[in-house]
């Protein structure tokens, strides 16, 4: 469907390097990534609002490499909407019309889209006297008027209110269901990531870091960077042989299969047990240590646990930290189940002394 | 309680008061000084109807080749991004610092037959010497910065976006300014009209020296000046005044659109 094939785009102060991404027809494909990843850069390249310096991108089988916007039959809707503010509700949904032969047909499935959408009683608004809601179900209706092959979607649930947001997540999944229209949605939030996207990847200073299901994104990281993005708390660089993985201050056993060029491993902080008393003596990967610091995240805990001189971080619950009398400088045990570990590979931007080492290594 | 007042606050208000007073006693003085009969008298004298009419015509003529010529200049200062853009700017600021006079004099310079320009315009009969071609030139030329400045703030005000938006839908690059660009921008243009326009119809400076004759309102103004003294001056510059109002007013009036963009 889209083929991005070596796309670089260098501009004066940022640049995109050597992206490869393959998205399927029909698919609902997300772009997670930090702020000035390079996201939107990517997904206006697709739609050919920023020249490229260099590579191909294919959509439909056709090379649409230097092809205008106009010419790609490429859907684009951004989280401030961009609704022409000298138009009508129903102007703007039409607007695109204007360029495509259309019937009958077509004017009645977009209707159809209205009345679905409950924009139909809107149509001869102006954009001003409208939610916010509202402005982003008629950008999704008037991108998708003109029948386009992809919809690229900009971050368009970031700047609704939560109630508005999941109402649009939900019409949002609805849309990709009935119409069959590919997507691309650019995002940084991994609940709309989780409810939408069916494959996604992970852009990091205009490189692509990841590219797999959104499940696997979130549970089998392959880079140290995209550990940390989906939530890895704990990266330790260690030597890794015959299943065993030995840090400066830990050993834990690793699942196989154990990949060539691995140097890291990492685990969640809501994956690993905690107990007051030792557990059972054959428990592997069971460490003592002591807690150093707990802060109160809302609905949760986070734990700093020091570790023969290492922090490990653990999330628990509050009636967990309450019931077993968790404070600082209590003593416990931490028994990380071997199939939470994952292995990543060497990565020079990996700095280790994010997580604060305390000496003695 | 007793109210208290910021000692800023208080020197903004009588700076304010002050800046009013200091534009609006001379100009109220001047439009109460001339008797109704002067004034009608005036309306009458076909010297001072052609002065006044010419300088509306030229100054709308300077106005209207800014809006060709200026619009997609000013697009183009909004949108792109290029080697030597704020020199650019700055060249388009020029005609607001350089004196009146000055400007007169750097166009008299090339429209002489010594100057291959001059020369070329000599040969194809154009002659701006003394002429209403020559001062809607000069009227451009004083005129165009103003509008120009005033358009491009106003192209960029309109969120690339939209632009993006109507690309994705279709539109071609020419269908999209058409469709979404100049419309929204159609305030901001008919506000670099007026500036355009207003700059124009006060330009004495530089007219006098590229076109004493056909006399405008501003040279006509200071020839009753110079002839008469103030009296027979002040009846001119009140109808051009009342005149130049009526048309921002109109002008204003058609521009006010809420687009909210």
């Amino acid at each position: 469907m889209i083929q991005i094939h070596n796309l670089c785009i260098q501009l004066s102060e940022f640049s995109l390097k050597n992206i490869n991404i393959h998205i399927k027809e029909h698919e609902f494909f997300v772009l997670l990534g930090p702020t000035g990843s390079g996201k939107t850069l990517l997904v206006e390249s697709i739609a050919g609002l920023t020249p490229i310096t260099s590579g191909k991108i294919i959509i439909k089988g056709q090379d649409m490499t230097h092809a205008p916007p106009e010419k790609r039959k490429v859907g684009i809707v951004y989280q401030d909407y961009a609704l022409f503010p000298h138009m009508t509700v129903m102007e703007n949904i039409q607007y695109g019309l204007a360029y495509h032969t259309h019937g009958p047909d077509d004017l009645q499935r977009i209707q159809d889209l209205m009345t679905k959408t409950g924009i139909i009683k809107l149509s001869h608004r102006k954009i001003k006297h409208l939610s916010g809601g509202e402005k982003q179900r008629i950008a999704l209706i008037r991108a998708l008027a003109v029948n386009p092959s992809v919809v690229l979607l900009d971050e368009p649930l970031s700047s609704l209110d939560p109630g508005f947001r999941d109402d649009i997540q939900n019409l949002l999944k609805m849309l990709h269901k009935n119409t069959g229209t590919t997507f691309l949605m650019v995002t940084h939030n991994f609940a709309e990531a989780f409810f939408l996207g069916e494959r996604g990847a992970i852009l990091n200073q205009g490189v692509l870091e990841q590219c797999s299901p959104v499940d696997a994104l979130f549970s089998s990281p392959q880079t140290p960077f995209v550990a940390r993005f989906v939530g890895f708390k704990n990266i330790f660089r260690a030597q890794i042989k015959n299943n065993l993985a030995k840090t400066n201050h830990f050993e834990l056993e690793i699942p196989p299969p154990i990949l060539p060029d691995v140097d890291q491993i990492c685990f969640r902080g809501e994956d690993i047990q905690v107990f007051s008393t030792r557990p059972n003596s054959n428990q592997r990967n069971t460490l003592y240590g002591k807690i150093q610091n707990i802060i109160d995240r809302g609905p949760y805990f986070d734990l700093s646990i020091n570790v023969n001189n290492t922090l490990i971080h653990v999330s628990m619950t509050k009636s967990e930290l309450i019931n077993n009398a968790y404070c600082v400088e209590k003593e416990i045990y931490l028994v990380i189940p071997n199939q939470a570990i994952h292995t990543l590979a060497a990565d020079k931007t990996y700095v280790e002394n994010e997580f604060p080492n305390l000496g003695n290594t | 309680m007793k109210r208290y007042y910021d000692p800023f606050m208080m020197i903004s208000i009588i700076s304010c008061v002050s800046v009013l007073l200091f534009i609006l006693i001379p100009l109220i003085q001047m439009l109460l000084a001339p008797s109704w009969e002067m004034i009608t008298e005036s309306i009458r004298d076909p010297d001072i109807q052609r002065a006044i009419g010419l300088s509306l015509y030229t100054s709308g003529m300077a106005a209207l080749i800014a809006f060709i010529i200026g619009t997609p200049f000013a697009y183009l200062l909004a949108r792109k991004t290029f080697f030597g853009k704020r020199v650019v700017e700055g060249i388009i600021d020029l005609p607001i610092v350089i004196p009146h006079p000055v400007i007169g004099i750097a166009i008299l310079g090339i429209v002489g037959k010594q100057h291959w320009l001059g020369a070329f315009l000599h040969s194809m009969g154009v002659r701006l010497m003394g002429t209403i071609s020559g001062i809607v030139i000069v009227l451009t030329f004083v005129g165009m910065p103003f509008y120009i400045n005033t358009v491009k703030n106003g192209f960029e005000a309109i969120p690339v976006r939209l632009e993006h938006v109507s690309r994705s839908l279709g539109a071609s690059f020419r269908s999209t300014f058409f469709r979404i660009t100049l419309p929204l921008a159609f305030r901001s243009i008919i506000v670099g009209f007026i500036m355009c326009f207003a700059r124009a119809i006060s330009e004495f400076g530089a007219v006098v020296v590229v076109a004493y004759h056909p006399m405008t309102a501003p040279v006509l103004i200071y020839e009753r000046f110079t002839a008469y003294g103030l009296k027979y001056s002040q009846p001119i510059a009140v109808l051009l005044i009342l005149v130049s109002l009526m048309l921002f007013v109109a002008l204003r009036l058609i521009s006010k659109k809420d687009m909210n963009i």
